[in-house]
């Protein structure tokens, strides 16, 4: 859902897009993945996505469980969901970290449970602040086109994640 | 003429309908184009990767966005039963399919292709088991080359989108069913751009079905009788008369739509192909990447070029001999394999270059690639060009990427 409403905000400011979830079987509880890529040009290209420049974390224990940050380019930023920044979370120098309490904003304003909240809308205002590579209007566009219910505490969300998101 | 993937930026052309450009899947690309095509009867049994095209069908039919029956069944044979028996009644009947829920179609394939009617089906091309595998391959479908049914492959969910439209066009003019491909995943889960063309624009490329012959109580005929030896080969002959036929008006479908809404594909696809040395034939979309290594060798001042059939069946001989002409070498990625003799797509072609003189046929190299959803990358690509720009050709095809 994150993946596909980044696509649309991307979208909304001229870009060529693409977004895809990790081909195959998704089991509840177990780490999924999906991916977006965009252009100036329309893309061609139809492989998988080996090498990312930016991975959005959505939540910072499978920094330790699973390899996520494989293939990820040098200066790529690692955006990730966590309510503290203690030794840079074990990510490498080699990359930029940004930091948002997703899950805090997310229970804050309704979204999914207090014990599982639900980050995709709230994560993206992070990936915009920290990366810059999309306004966060057309974010919040794109949320309020995507999501079947709670439009406004959704978009709610990701404002207020653009607003804390710490850049280490 | 030639767009490929919307970007939203889109300049205005006289006598050229617009829609509206919408980020979605492959698979809502096509519910999006059956219900542009105002089908009237849909009847589906879910599989996986298709299943969330039925679904929005059935969530469309339930609105009553679209006027259609959908009719829920216990089987793929009895989905395609059902299609008969509505298109038989004279009305537009769409549904769409994978893998084993095809295979399970074989039998009534053949019966609606015999009986002339004119269904269109979507297969999202997925592996055969065992082992259980959901991802593409497109054994799937070319299993079914025999049945009687045109084929399409498409490129992008564009293309899976203006073909549907196209296919009830050809269907319908030639009484011929017509199976519309797209790739697993890669097409039928992946979001992008696709405008969606103004339902009057689809209405007048697209008029209501009108069949001569149906099912009508007030006055009563056969259907599906005994055929003697003494006619079933001509019964046969008309079946064949009006394959043939398909390659033309497939031609003619596809430069209509272009003139109507500013996007046409050809029949077979040519991309930098003037003046090639070696040629890359790819369909689905492996041809999709194999644009960028194309590019790539372009610029390295190699002469390749890539030719994408988009109509498998009627296979497109002569315009596959015209597109090969001058080429020293053909380089067939096949994404399918019939046991024992090779990638389809490359068998069929070296077939239809036999007819050329021997002194202008290419050398075909048949490449195995990509099976079950193994990715092709445009790394694989460019070692297959590698391959072929610098060796010689296995009389039996390679396989591409294998572990020991």
């Amino acid at each position: 859902m994150a993946a596909q409403i980044l696509a649309s905000a991307l979208f909304r400011e001229g870009r060529s897009v693409q977004s895809f979830p990790a081909f195959g079987m998704e089991r509840r509880g177990a780490p999924v993945a999906a991916f977006v890529r965009f252009d100036d040009r329309p893309i061609r290209l139809r492989s998988q996505i080996y090498a990312p420049d930016h991975i959005i974390v959505l939540d910072h224990h499978l920094l330790h469980t699973a390899a996520v940050l494989t293939g990820l380019k040098p200066k790529g930023w690692v955006i990730v969901n966590c309510n503290h920044q203690d030794k840079r979370l074990g990510v490498p120098e080699d990359f930029r970290l940004a930091v948002v309490d997703a899950s805090g904003i997310a229970a804050m304003n309704r979204l999914g449970s207090t014990s599982i909240p639900i980050v995709n809308t709230a994560i993206l205002g992070a990936f915009a602040r920290a990366t810059g590579l999309v306004g966060i209007d057309s974010v919040v566009a794109a949320i309020g086109e995507s999501v079947p219910v709670k439009a406004q505490e959704n978009v709610h969300a990701a404002r207020q994640a653009y607003d804390f998101t710490e850049t280490l | 003429m030639k767009t490929r993937a919307a970007t939203g930026r889109r300049k205005p052309v006289r006598g050229v309908a617009r829609g509206e450009v919408k980020v979605i899947t492959g698979n809502y690309a096509v519910a999006y184009a059956a219900k542009l095509s105002r089908v009237q009867v849909v009847s589906a049994y879910p599989i996986t990767p298709q299943t969330s095209i039925v679904e929005k069908l059935s969530e469309m039919c339930g609105s009553g966005e679209l006027a259609a029956e959908f009719i829920k069944v216990e089987s793929e044979h009895s989905a395609m039963s059902c299609l008969v028996g509505a298109s038989l009644a004279g009305v537009r009947a769409f549904t769409a399919t994978s893998s084993h829920g095809l295979a399970y179609m074989h039998e009534v394939l053949h019966w609606a292709a015999g009986q002339r009617l004119p269904i269109v089906l979507v297969n999202v091309n997925r592996a055969l088991g065992p082992g259980w595998n959901i991802w593409t391959d497109q054994t799937d479908s070319l299993s079914q080359r025999d049945t009687g049914w045109a084929q399409l492959y498409c490129e992008s969910n564009q293309e899976a989108l203006d073909t549907v439209i196209q296919a009830f066009r050809i269907a319908e003019t030639v009484r011929v069913p017509v199976m519309v491909v797209l790739d697993a995943f890669s097409l039928s889960h992946t979001s992008e751009g696709v405008e969606i063309p103004p339902q009057a624009a689809v209405d007048r490329y697209l008029p209501p079905y009108r069949p001569d012959v149906k099912v009508d109580t007030a006055s009563p005929r056969f259907f599906g009788g005994l055929v003697m030896p003494e006619h079933y080969m001509e019964h046969r002959w008309l079946l064949e008369e009006s394959s043939r036929r398909i390659l033309d008006v497939a031609a003619a479908a596809d430069r209509d739509f272009g003139r109507a809404f500013g996007r046409s594909y050809g029949v077979v696809d040519r991309y930098r192909a003037e003046g090639a040395e070696l040629l890359l034939m790819a369909t689905g979309t492996v041809a999709s990447t194999a644009r960028e290594v194309i590019d790539a060798w372009r610029k390295s001042g190699r002469k390749v070029g890539l030719v994408r059939p988009r109509l498998f069946r009627p296979f497109p001989a002569e315009e596959l001999r015209t597109a090969c002409r001058g080429a020293r070498k053909l380089a067939v990625i096949d994404r399918n394999n019939s046991f024992g003799s090779g990638g389809i797509f490359a068998t069929e072609t070296r077939a239809a270059l036999y007819a050329l003189p021997s002194r202008s046929q290419p050398e075909v190299f048949g490449y195995v690639a990509g099976l079950g959803g193994r990715d092709i990358t445009p790394d694989v690509i460019d070692g297959i060009l590698t391959a072929a720009w610098k060796g010689r050709a296995e009389p039996r095809g390679t396989w591409v990427g294998l572990k020991p």
